[in-house]
C-alpha cells in the first residue's frame, strides 16, 4: 500500500486547483437549516515513483474518500436539514498555507490536511492566528511530535501515529513468539522515524532487537528493465551480516527499497513493517464490522479500491458529520467541544467505539494487519490490558505523553 | 393410495392428542459461512437435517402459517424462499442488492427486506414475486422491526444512526428517531406500546415510544470482568406479555435478559461466542440464541432464565426462526 501522496504534476504546476463537491437533496428532504463547509487539503510533496507500479496511487486519492463521506453525511443530513459541502483543495507545501488562508476568508472553518508535519503545523498556526476556531483534522501526518511536543489545540488527528502501528505490529508479533527483531530502516527522515517507532515498540513490548541496518536512499531509479536481476543479488548480501533473528522489520516510508526485501533475506525469514506484513489504517480486503458495506459503496461509484488515504479521510469528515448530527450545529467552536467530549464516539468499521484522547486529540482505533490480500490480524491484540481501553495500549498513552490539553 | 388412508388416519389422529406435550415445530438457523441452514427438531433438540442454500444466507424468516422459509442470500442478491414440508427451494424474490435482514408484515405480505449497499428498503410482494417500492433511507439500513398492527415499519441504519419510522401504506418516512452508533435492529413489544432499538457500537438498547418517536429509556449493560466495548448488542426479542426482553451482547459472549417492565437488566447468561440473534419457541419456552464464532446454538429456558444446552450447527451461525406450528 503507497502511503505517499504523489499526484499528476500538472495540477501541481497550475497552482491551487479546487472543486467544490456537493449533494443535491432530494425534494422529500427538511429545508436546509444549517452547511458545513469543510475543505480536503491535498498536498503535493513531489514524491518519487514507487517501486510497484500496482502501488501508483490513483489521481483522486484522498479526495474519492471526500466524496463518499461528504455523500454519507448529506444522506443523515437530510433527515435533519444538514447540508455538507467539501471542497477539495489540491496545493503543494509551498501554497498550502497560502490556500488555506484564502479558504479561511471565505469562511471555511473545517479542514482536512493530508499534509506532512511542517505543511500540517504552518497551516494549523496560521488558521490559529487568523481564524482562531477553525479546526484541521489531521488525515497525513503521522509524526508522533505533533501528538508530542508539537501538538496544536486545534488539531484532531484522524490517522494513526507511527507509534500506534508500530505498537499494533508489535503486539502480533508477541503473540506468534517472533520476539527476534532486525530492524533495516530507510536513510530518509521519515524512515528513521519509523525505525525509531519500532524500536519503542520492542522496548515497549519486550522484544530483542538483534541489530539494526540502514539501507541508503542513493536515489537511484525506482524501476529499470530486469532491475531484478541485480535486486536479488544485493540483498542478501546486504543481509548476510544481520546477528540471528525471527523477523526483519522494515520501516520505509519512502517506499524505495521495502518491497525489495521479502524472498530475498540471507536467512528464510518473514519481512513486516512496510513491506511483507503490513500496519494500517485500513485495507481494501478488509470485511469485518460491516466494513463491506463501505467497501462496496465506495467501489461501486469509483470503480476502483478505496486506500488508505481514502479512509482516512473519509473518517475526518465523518467525524465532523458525526458531531453536526449530534449537536444539530455547524459552529467550530461547539463542535470541538463536542469532539472533546465524553459523548463523542464513531463508528468506523473497527469493531468498536472510536474516540479521541484527550491529551492529545488523537482518534483511538485499533490497527489492521495485513499483507497484499487479505487481513491478517487486527490489533490491540486482546492479551494486552488496559485500565481504560485496551486501545490506549496503542501508541503515546497519557502517562508518557508531553502534551496534555486535558 | 385407498389402501394406506386407513392407516395414516389413526397416527394423525393420536398426534393430535398427543399435542400438548409434543409440539412439533422445527428450528431453523442460517450458516453466514457454509451456506446452508440447519434445521432442529424442537423437541429433541437434535439437528435432523443440513439443507444447502444460497450464499452466505443471514436474515430467515418463517411465513404466518409456517408453510414457507425466506432466507436472505445476501452475496447472491437475492431472497430465497424454501418449501418447509419438503425443504426443498421454491422460488427466490427480487430482494435488491446485498439483503441482510427483513421482516415480514404480520400477515405475512409484503416482506421488508433492508438493502445494505443503497440505503434503501425494498417492499416485496411474496406472492405476485415483484418489488412493490423501494424506501431511501439512511446509510447502511440493517435492523427490521414491524409494528403488531402492520401499519408501521422500522428500519435502523447503521452509519446515519436512526431508527426510521415507514408508513406500510404510503412507504413514507415519517419519523427519524437518533440513537446510538451502528443500530443493529429494531423490536417491538406485542402490544405495539414499545420500541427497542439496539445499538452494537454505542452498547446501549433504547427504548422508544412508538407514538412519540421519544427516546424514554437508554439501557446500558456492565458485566464483571468484560471490556465495556465487546458489550455490544445486537439482536433483541420480548415475551409476547412483554415482560422479559432478551438482548444478544456480541463478542462478550452474553444474553442480558431485562425486566420488560422497569427496562432494568436483571441478569446476563454465558452464551456461545459472538452472539448475535435470537428466537422464540412458538410457546416462548425456549430462546435460542446464535453464536457465530463457536458455531452453536444455546438453548435458554425463558420460565428459569437458564442456558439448558448448546447445539452445534453449521458455521457462523447468523440468524434463528422457529416455525409457529
Amino acid at each position: 500500500m503507497g502511503r505517499k501522496m504523489l499526484q499528476a504534476r500538472l495540477l501541481g504546476a497550475l497552482g491551487a486547483l479546487t472543486v467544490t463537491f456537493g449533494v443535491v437533496a432530494p425534494t422529500w428532504a427538511q429545508d436546509v437549516k444549517l452547511t458545513l463547509d469543510a475543505a480536503v487539503i491535498r498536498v503535493d510533496a513531489g514524491d518519487e515513483l514507487p517501486l510497484s507500479r500496482l502501488d501508483l496511487p490513483p489521481d483522486n486519492d484522498a479526495f474519492a474518500g471526500a466524496e463518499r463521506a461528504t455523500a454519507d453525511n448529506a444522506t443523515t443530513g437530510r433527515f435533519l436539514g444538514h447540508a455538507y459541502e467539501t471542497r477539495l483543495i489540491d496545493t503543494t507545501p509551498e501554497e498550502a498555507v497560502v490556500a488555506v488562508e484564502g479558504l479561511a476568508g471565505e469562511g471555511v472553518r473545517f479542514f482536512v490536511s493530508l499534509g506532512q508535519a511542517d505543511t500540517l503545523l504552518a497551516i494549523a498556526d496560521k488558521l490559529s492566528e487568523i481564524a482562531p476556531q477553525a479546526i484541521v483534522m489531521n488525515a497525513g501526518a503521522r509524526d508522533d511530535r505533533l501528538r508530542n511536543d508539537d501538538c496544536r489545540a486545534n488539531v484532531f488527528h484522524v490517522v494513526p501515529s507511527r507509534a500506534m502501528l508500530a505498537d499494533g505490529l508489535a503486539q502480533y508479533m508477541v503473540w506468534k513468539k517472533w520476539t527476534d527483531w532486525v530492524i533495516v530502516h530507510g536513510s530518509n527522515p521519515a524512515d528513521v522515524a519509523m525505525g525509531e517507532a519500532y524500536q519503542r515498540a520492542a522496548t515497549k513490548f519486550g522484544i530483542e532487537v538483534a541489530g539494526t541496518l540502514v539501507f541508503e536512499d542513493t536515489g537511484r531509479a525506482r524501476r529499470s528493465d530486469s532491475g531484478h536481476v541485480l535486486v536479488q543479488r544485493q540483498v542478501p548480501v546486504f543481509m548476510q551480516d544481520a546477528a540471528d533473528h525471527d523477523v526483519v522489520v522494515v520501516a520505509d516510508e519512502s517506499a524505495y527499497f521495502g518491497s525489495y526485501i521479502p524472498y530475498r533475506t540471507w536467512d528464510a525469514r518473514p519481512v513486516v513493517g512496510d513491506a511483507g506484513l503490513e500496519a494500517l489504517s485500513w485495507h481494501p480486503a478488509h470485511e469485518s464490522w460491516g466494513a463491506t458495506q463501505l467497501q462496496r459503496r465506495f467501489e461501486r461509484d469509483q470503480s476502483r479500491r478505496m486506500t488508505e488515504h481514502d479512509y482516512d479521510t473519509w473518517v475526518a469528515l465523518r467525524v465532523l458529520g458525526e458531531a453536526v448530527t449530534r449537536t444539530n450545529s455547524a459552529d467550530p467552536a461547539e463542535i470541538a467541544a463536542y469532539l472533546r467530549s465524553d459523548a463523542f464516539e464513531i463508528a468506523a468499521f473497527k469493531g468498536q467505539a472510536l474516540t479521541f484522547r484527550p491529551w492529545n486529540q488523537q482518534l483511538r482505533q485499533g490497527v489492521l494487519l495485513a499483507d497484499g490480500k487479505l487481513v491478517v490480524s487486527v490489533s490491540p491484540q486482546e492479551e494486552f490490558l488496559h485500565e481504560k481501553t485496551r486501545l490506549d495500549t496503542l501508541g503515546y498513552d497519557e502517562p508518557e505523553s508531553t502534551c496534555s490539553f486535558n | 393410495m385407498r389402501a394406506a388412508l386407513p392407516a395414516v388416519l389413526p397416527l394423525a389422529l393420536s398426534l393430535a392428542f398427543a399435542a400438548p406435550q409434543a409440539l412439533a415445530y422445527t428450528v431453523y438457523v442460517s450458516n453466514e459461512k457454509s451456506n446452508d441452514v440447519t434445521v432442529i427438531d424442537g423437541e429433541t433438540l437434535e439437528v435432523i437435517k443440513t439443507i444447502d442454500v444460497g450464499q452466505r444466507p443471514r436474515g430467515i424468516t418463517i411465513s404466518p402459517d409456517g408453510k414457507e422459509l425466506y432466507i436472505c442470500a445476501s452475496d447472491d442478491d437475492t431472497v430465497q424462499v424454501f418449501d418447509t414440508e419438503t425443504l426443498e427451494l421454491k422460488h427466490t424474490l427480487p430482494s435488491g442488492p446485498d439483503p441482510e435482514l427483513f421482516v415480514l408484515h404480520p400477515s405475512g405480505n409484503p416482506l421488508y427486506i433492508a438493502n445494505e449497499d443503497d440505503n434503501i428498503v425494498t417492499v416485496v410482494d411474496v406472492i405476485e414475486r415483484r418489488v412493490l417500492a423501494e424506501i431511501p433511507v439512511g446509510v447502511e439500513p440493517e435492523g427490521m422491526g414491524v409494528s403488531p398492527d402492520g401499519k408501521t415499519v422500522v428500519n435502523t441504519s447503521e452509519t446515519t444512526n436512526m431508527a426510521h419510522f415507514i408508513d406500510t401504506e404510503t412507504f413514507e418516512l415519517h419519523t427519524n428517531v437518533l440513537v446510538d452508533s451502528r443500530p443493529r435492529f429494531a423490536q417491538f413489544t406485542a402490544d405495539g406500546s414499545k420500541l427497542y432499538v439496539s445499538a452494537e457500537i454505542g452498547g446501549t438498547v433504547s427504548v422508544i415510544d412508538p407514538s412519540s418517536g421519544e427516546i424514554t429509556k437508554k439501557i446500558t449493560f456492565e458485566v464483571p470482568g468484560i471490556a465495556p466495548e465487546a458489550l455490544q448488542p445486537v439482536g433483541v426479542r420480548v415475551t409476547s406479555d412483554g415482560k422479559k426482553v432478551f438482548v444478544a451482547l456480541g463478542p462478550s459472549n452474553r444474553v442480558a435478559v431485562i425486566d420488560g417492565e422497569t427496562d432494568e437488566v436483571k441478569d446476563y447468561l454465558l452464551v456461545g461466542q459472538r452472539v448475535w440473534q435470537l428466537g422464540f419457541t412458538p410457546d416462548e419456552k425456549y430462546i435460542f440464541s446464535t453464536n457465530g464464532n463457536s458455531n452453536d446454538i444455546s438453548v435458554i429456558d425463558v420460565e428459569a432464565e437458564k442456558v439448558i444446552k448448546s447445539i452445534t450447527v453449521g458455521e457462523q451461525p447468523w440468524g434463528v426462526v422457529v416455525s409457529p406450528n
